[in-house]
Order: C-alpha cells, then structure tokens, then sequence
C-alpha cells in the first residue's frame, strides 16, 4: 500500500463525485426536456444552445437565494439533514464497477473505486442508512406538514427496503449459475456472470420487483408521497430553500442516477457489450447508455402515472410485492438447484417462465382487487 | 503505532462518547441518533476485525432498520422532551450498582485473560473475506440451523403478535 495506490483512490472518488454532481445538473435538463416533449411543450430552451447552459443558471440562481432558517427549528440536525441525504446518495456509487480496467502510464487503473466482497449488502446498508436524511428534515422543521412527510417517507422506505432486497438476492442466487463454487455479493462478479445473458433476460419479474422498489426508495413519481404537493405543501423540505433545498433536490437525482447504476450492472450486465474485452474504456460508455435508458423510463413513468394514495402504497408493497418477491426468490433456487443437479435447459427456462406467471397472477389480484372497490362493494 | 491501532483508538473514542451522549441528552431524538452513531462505530470495529458481513448487516439491522422504528415511534407519539419522572425510585441506585460490578467483573477478565497464555485472537477465518462469508453459510445453515429455525420463528411469532394486537384494537373501535 504505498501512496500512488492512495492518489489512485482518491482521484477516483473525486472523478465519481464529479461525474455525480455533473450527471445531476444535466438530468434535470434531461427530465424537463423530455417531460415536455411527453406534455408538447418545448422545455427549457432559451439558456445556451437547446437550453443546456440550464442547469448552470439554476445553480448559480440557488446559489444567490436568500437562506431561511425559519424560527423554533432543531438548528443543528436541521443543517445537518441535507447532508446527511446527499452524502448516501454519493457514496452508494463506489461499489458500483464502470468498466474493467486499463493501462496508464504502466499502471493498470481499475474502473472502479471499491471492490469489496460484499458490495451488494453496503448497496443495502447505505440505502437503509439514506432514510435519516428525510426523517430528520421533517421532524427539525417543527412543522406539521414536513413531519408528516418524513413520517411517510420512513414507512415507505422501510417498507419497500424487504422487496427490493429479495430482488436483489435474485440477483445474487442467478450470479451462481456459471459459476462453480456458487453466487456472490460482488458486482463485478455479478457482471462477469452475466456475460452469457443478462439476468433480466433470466428473471425479468425480478427486475421489474428491484425496479418498483427502487421508485420508491427515491421518493420519485408515484411514489412520491413524502412530498405530495396538494396535501402535505412540499413535504419533508417544505421549510428548506438555497442550497439546502438544492441538497435535497442533488440528493433525489443522485439517487435516481446511481440506482440506474445499480438495475444496469445488477440485471443489463453492467459495463459489458460488444468490444468491451479489446477497449476497456468502451464500459463506461455502454453502462451510460443503460443508465440513460433506465432514467428515461423513470421519467416516463413520472409523466404518465398519477401519484398513488397511500394505503394502496403500502398494501401495494406489503401484499403484493414482498409476497411476489419472495416467490421469484424461491423459484430462482430452486430453478438452479435443478440447473445444477440435471443440466438440462428445461430447467432453466423454467425460471423467467415461472416467475412471469406468478407476475402475472399478482396483476390478476391487483386487477380483481380494483375492480371489486370501483363498484363500491368492498 | 500502526494505522490500525490509531483507528481502534479514535472509533472507541466515538463509540464511549456516543454511548455517553445516548444516556445524558435530554432529547429522545438526540439519544436515538447518538445510538445510531454507536452502532455505525461498532460496525467500524467488526470492519477492523475483518468481519464486513457482519459489519454490514449491523448497519442495515440496527443503524438502518430498528433505529428508524425507534425515530418513527418518537416522533408519531411526540415524546422528545419528557420531563424525568422518579416512578420508580429503588431502580437508580440498584442500576448504578449493577453497572459497577458489570465493569469490574469484564475488567477482572480483560487482565485475567490478558495475563494467561489464552489472548483473544481474530479466527482464522476472517482472513479472506468471501471465504468467510460461505463458511458462515455452511455453518449456519448446516451445524447451527435449529438455533437459526427457532430464531426465525421467534421473529415470526413477533410479527404475528404485533398484527393481531393491532386487529384486535380496530375491531374494538367498531
């Protein structure tokens, strides 16, 4: 361990923060763009050459607001709640592996800048730990509205915390497959297992569950009831304004960018693509092209689908997604247990098989369930 | 001094700070934060022990789950600055005696052990992290699954519980 291998790191994580901040700026442009184009509108276009000196107004606009720290508030934790959300929102990328590796200078540089065993259980520990931020925004404020939404928020997070980590186990039992002394928790692993097929390919419900569960982990649209305008003002940050609305506001897009990371490298193979093995330096490009179509789906989602009421939330999570998830689970294992013991492809396409049909038996429950309140016999 | 000393000496730093910051701070919510902090400096340690599972599923357990119920029922029932009560009298001094021979028997150990040839070492195991992290599997779901079947078991009665005891009052206020 002698200095370069520090400088090494730290230039990393430096060059991923900024990659972050930057990718945050220009997927707001992204999302206004594209919400417009879905509402025919134009969007932002009069900054720069089709509006992309946006996002830099807007910071320097944040910059210069007035910072109003409003009477009878918990002044330490209420300063300390925005960073506590950016900072997970951040650091949750390290595990993340943007491509293989390369040669500079004679020394061979890692595209990634931790790679630790269980990289998949500090994914899950960081997302449990990113609650506090909101929690404690909304009880400092001494408001009720922004308690409610830091209230909402808990819930919600903790609730969809149990599907998305069973997704996530999916995940990990199918990274077994090719391998021979079993599955593994970390993520460059989890792509090299997928270089034969993407495991959304293998277990599509999965992916679908992890991807659910993740729009909920970032507040976004519609699961975005701890900020729910018509009933609860702005939410959590109702009482925040200049940069430490800008905080929280940084903290959701990261989020929604490193998530992306996550589904791609998880589920789309990662860094992987055609040529990727001669030039390295094509996996950053590839895994920004997923990510790119991952938040375009988010996006598109948040344009199409009305927010969902908040009992139907949590019955939506506890009732069906943590059941449905469970089953994928247990057909993943034991789908490769019969792989293992038979080697016979029947086996194995017996996984996305089985687990679109138990997919589609929780729509059939959802679909039932509405129908039956819709004519108000309950 | 190697770099490990120096960081086991700062995080028990933090851990007895925080730990003494849980007791004395008169906000509940202030106390539940400074447990979080304790629970993520114990994490540190188990990290420094070469044990990151377990470090990991400390955060996410403790610091990540429970910890958020604890704010969350603070918060819903708006008890963060209750005034001390003296219910019941006979538990202050009964504690303080507790603690003290709870601290004198585990300093009686530490130098006993300490002093024998039996010095307390990291397992084998915890060398290669994924390694351990399989032999944990196999031992857990070979040697200990009773203990582990129960263990489950015991959470799912818990669930059970705390379903039915909600029912139960809904069911009332009909």
């Amino acid at each position: 361990m002698d200095w370069t291998f520090w400088l090494e790191v730290v230039i990393k994580g430096f060059v991923l923060c900024l990659i972050l901040l930057t990718g945050f700026a220009y997927l707001t442009w992204y999302e206004r763009r594209a919400l417009a184009r879905m509402q025919v509108r134009v969007g932002p276009n009069r900054a720069g050459p089709q509006g992309l000196l946006q996002p830099i107004a807007d910071a320097v606009k944040l910059i210069f607001k007035e910072e109003f720290t409003p009477g009878r508030v918990y002044k330490v934790i209420f300063v300390l709640a925005p960073v506590l959300t950016v900072v997970p929102s951040l650091i949750l990328a390290a595990v993340v592996p943007l491509g293989t590796s390369f040669n500079l200078f004679g020394r061979e540089i890692n595209l990634h800048v931790a790679n630790i065993n269980v990289g998949v259980l500090y994914i899950m520990s960081i997302a449990s730990i990113s609650v506090y931020g909101i929690v404690l925004a909304g009880w400092s404020s001494n408001n009720k509205y922004a308690m409610l939404g830091g209230i909402r928020s808990s819930a919600q997070m903790i609730s969809y915390e149990l599907a998305l980590g069973l997704s996530i186990a999916a995940a990990i039992i199918l990274s077994g497959l090719a391998n021979p002394d079993g599955g593994s928790m970390n993520l460059i692993e989890i792509v090299n297992a997928q270089k034969g097929m993407w495991f959304v390919v293998i277990q599509p419900v999965g992916a679908l569950i992890f991807w659910i569960a993740t729009l909920a982990e970032v507040n976004r649209a519609p699961f975005d009831m701890p900020e729910a305008e018509q009933e609860l003002t702005a939410g959590f940050h109702s009482e925040y304004s200049g940069m430490k609305f800008a905080l929280f506001f940084m903290a959701e897009y990261q989020k929604m960018i490193v998530i992306s990371m996550i589904m791609a490298t998880l589920f789309f193979g990662g860094y992987l693509g055609p040529g990727v093995d001669k030039f390295p330096l094509l996996g950053p490009v590839y895994l920004f092209l997923k990510v790119f179509v991952l938040l375009f789906f988010m996006i598109w989602v948040r344009a199409t689908w009305p927010r969902i009421r908040y009992d139907r939330l949590m019955a939506f999570g506890w009732k069906i997604l943590l059941p449905l998830s469970l089953v994928v689970v247990f057909i993943t294992a034991t789908g490769i247990v019969f792989v293992d013991k038979y080697h016979s492809q029947l086996y194995f396409w017996s996984i996305p098989v089985l687990s679109i049909f138990s997919a589609m038996v929780a729509v059939m429950f959802i679909y039932r369930d509405l129908r039956r309140k819709s004519h108000g016999r309950v | 001094m190697n770099a490990d000393l120096i960081v086991f000496l700062v995080l028990s730093l933090i851990t007895l700070a925080s730990a003494l910051g849980m007791l004395f701070s008169n906000n509940a919510v202030y106390s539940a934060l400074f447990l979080v902090l304790n629970f993520v400096t114990v994490a540190v340690f188990y990290l420094l022990l070469g044990a990151p599972f377990i470090a990991m599923s400390q955060i996410t357990v403790y610091a990540g789950a429970i910890m958020v119920l604890f704010l969350f029922v603070i918060m819903l029932l708006g008890t963060e600055n209750l005034a001390p009560s003296n219910s019941l009298p006979w538990q202050k001094p009964l504690a303080i005696l507790l603690a003290v021979i709870l601290a004198v028997e585990s300093i009686y150990l530490v130098f006993a052990r300490a002093s024998s040839s039996a010095v307390i070492t990291a397992p084998e195991l915890a060398t290669n992290s994924m390694e351990n992290l399989r032999e944990m599997a196999m031992t857990l779901f070979n040697e200990f699954l009773l203990p582990f079947e129960v263990t489950s078991i015991l959470l799912l009665v818990a669930m059970v519980g705390a379903i039915v005891l909600t029912k139960q009052e809904k069911a009332g206020a009909k």
